[in-house]
């Protein structure tokens, strides 16, 4: 032991010292707001929202006897599938492509990155232009193949669909960014030796980049189904969560019920916040149970 | 063999050409789109070229929207929590990766915790807590959740971990303490490490939406993205100036997409390189 009995009690004390600041805001803002988000769950207010009697599970139980509950995890799961295979499967196609820059096209990466410098408000603004009905581009190119316009963001039919063509654009460049990472750490002598076994290049790709990309490809599926999970701006900028209901996934429900249009039924938000932890928490594990087993690991 | 190659060089300049039409398109649009009239714009059909410069759509944003004032309030706070978030994060990672703190793998776990729980869960009583002691439409409502993070801390101590003991030993040895072996000999030589954590923090903060939609209701007092989308609610026919709106946002994310991609991918991937 190099350090003296009173040095050592002097660096621990240093060590609690320098967490302090951190555990400070940790404490404020989230352990103790999550405590009081079972508290909430439990209690009922007044009309201006204030806590006023303690309601014991009442909350939970119209939350989960709400006719709007079913769709709300419907709508929720439609958001996760469409958004985080699709944007990961073209990122990978994208990244597989630029792995090994062509002479003049190495500017192309940083031009397919360019979607992460966009907001959620900046990417869903540009897109609900894009979508608009009457002047946007995407009707005019289906009125040009000869369909009828669509009214993309107001019908049922479209309306999560074009959400999460949004959401599937947006987080294009971060996952390519991440999968080129990946790729790049791939052991250029595997590819060598491939070439002289004649192996093409998408025989390549499919059976030494991917198998070897796949703790990437894991990590990319556990953080971009929790971040669809959390998806708030695209929602709100895009549909309000309508039309009727269509695109009110868990989050958007629970700032429906606690905010929205003066709302202020803080306790049944704060059961519906709780569902969507727990299913967070459900969805990471069976991930992590799942898909990991399947991860190879060098 | 060689002609193969030269085929799958063409079709994979094609592949790569046609991708880039379609998702560059909106970056193209967002900007291009900004500097067309009402007339090139909201045409059938709309028009792909502007037939005539304008710089109406930025002067019109600025009337539409306190947009100077939304600009400063999204760098003051943004920067106020980077900076925050930089300072918590290389206390707290020296601490994990050089002393011996009691409870570390404890407190370690408890930093872990921060990053898995959804912000969108415990919102509510976050909101109560500032309406409570009137802290809407304030920049302290804006930054003090946010004045720490567990990303930082993860990301310097995996860096610092890999610091060079015999460095350590040696300035130990010239009788460095703690403060001076942290800032002289430490910091600087992670600074790739550090600028990540910035570059991330900042990204994260400036393109925030559902927090400050909930604490700030006067226009003077939103950030730049709740600003956006004033915009978007009242400017529906007016396409132009949205974009206008848009492409003054996305200037500080664009050139740190740009230039600091580097630091980026380090900060990205911190969780998935093993």
């Amino acid at each position: 032991m190099r350090l003296s009995r009173p040095g050592l009690a002097r660096e621990r004390t240093l060590g609690l010292a320098l967490l302090l600041p951190s555990l400070v805001v940790f404490g404020m803002f989230l352990f103790w707001p999550l405590v009081r988000t079972f508290q909430l769950s439990t209690t009922g207010q007044d009309l201006f929202g204030r806590a006023n009697r303690s309601v014991g599970l009442a909350n939970f139980r119209s939350v989960l006897h709400d006719p709007e509950f079913g769709r709300v995890l419907g709508v929720t799961a439609g958001y996760v599938l469409l958004t985080v295979l699709p944007s990961i499967l073209l990122a990978l196609v994208l990244a597989l492509l630029l792995q090994h820059p062509l002479a003049g096209l190495r500017i192309l990466r940083s031009a397919f990155a360019m979607p992460f410098a966009y907001s959620v408000a900046a990417a869903s603004v540009v897109f609900a232009a894009l979508f608009n009905p009457a002047i946007g581009i995407a009707n005019y190119l289906v009125t040009s193949l000869g369909f009828a316009p669509v009214n993309w963001l107001t019908s049922p039919g479209t309306a999560l669909l074009t959400i999460a063509i949004t959401t599937v654009w947006m987080s294009l460049g971060y996952n390519m960014l991440v999968l080129l990472a990946g790729i790049g750490g791939v052991d250029e002598q595997l590819y060598e030796a491939a070439r002289l076994d004649g192996a093409g290049t998408v025989r390549i790709a499919w059976s030494i980049t991917v198998p070897l990309i796949t703790p990437t490809l894991f990590f990319l599926i556990v953080v971009d189904t929790i971040t669809a999970l959390q998806s708030f701006g695209q929602i709100h900028l895009l549909t309000r969560g309508g039309p009727t209901g269509h695109t009110t996934t868990l989050v958007y429900w629970i700032y429906h019920t606690a905010f929205a249009d003066g709302a202020t039924d803080y306790g049944t938000g704060s059961a519906q916040a709780i569902v969507l932890l727990a299913v967070v928490v459900a969805v990471t594990a069976i991930q992590f149970g799942v898909l990991e087993r399947k991860v190879f690991y060098r | 063999m060689r002609s193969g190659n030269r085929v799958g060089r063409w079709v994979r300049v094609a592949a790569l050409v046609l991708l880039a039409l379609v998702v560059l398109f909106p970056v193209y649009y967002t900007v291009v789109g900004s500097v067309m009239g009402p007339g090139d714009i909201a045409s059938a059909p709309p028009s792909l070229f502007p037939h005539r410069l304008t710089f109406d759509n930025y002067r019109g944003v600025l009337h539409a929207i306190p947009l100077q004032r939304q600009y400063l309030n999204s760098i003051l706070v943004a920067l106020a929590i980077t900076v925050s978030q930089l300072v918590c994060a290389v206390l707290s990672a020296y601490a994990f990766a050089f002393l011996a703190v009691p409870l570390k793998r404890t407190f370690f776990a408890l930093f872990l915790l921060t990053l898995m729980v959804p912000w969108e869960a415990i919102i509510i009583p976050n909101f109560l807590f500032m309406a409570d002691h009137q802290l809407r439409n304030t920049y302290l409502a804006l930054i003090l959740p946010f004045l720490a993070g567990g990303f930082g801390t993860f990301l310097l101590r995996q860096s610092f971990r890999t610091f060079p003991v015999e460095l350590r030993d040696a300035a130990t040895l010239d009788g460095a303490g703690h403060g001076r072996f942290l800032w002289q000999i430490l910091l600087p030589l992670s600074r790739p490490a550090l600028a990540s954590v910035a570059i991330f923090v900042f990204l994260s903060a400036w393109n925030q939406f559902f927090w400050p939609l909930l604490v700030t209701d006067s226009p003077k007092r939103q950030t730049l993205q709740i600003g956006l989308s004033s915009l978007n609610d009242a400017e529906q026919a007016n396409p132009g100036l949205i974009l206008a709106g848009v492409s003054m946002a996305l200037i500080p994310t664009a050139l740190l997409v740009a230039f600091g991609q580097r630091f980026l991918v380090r900060g990205l991937t911190a969780g998935a390189v093993r």
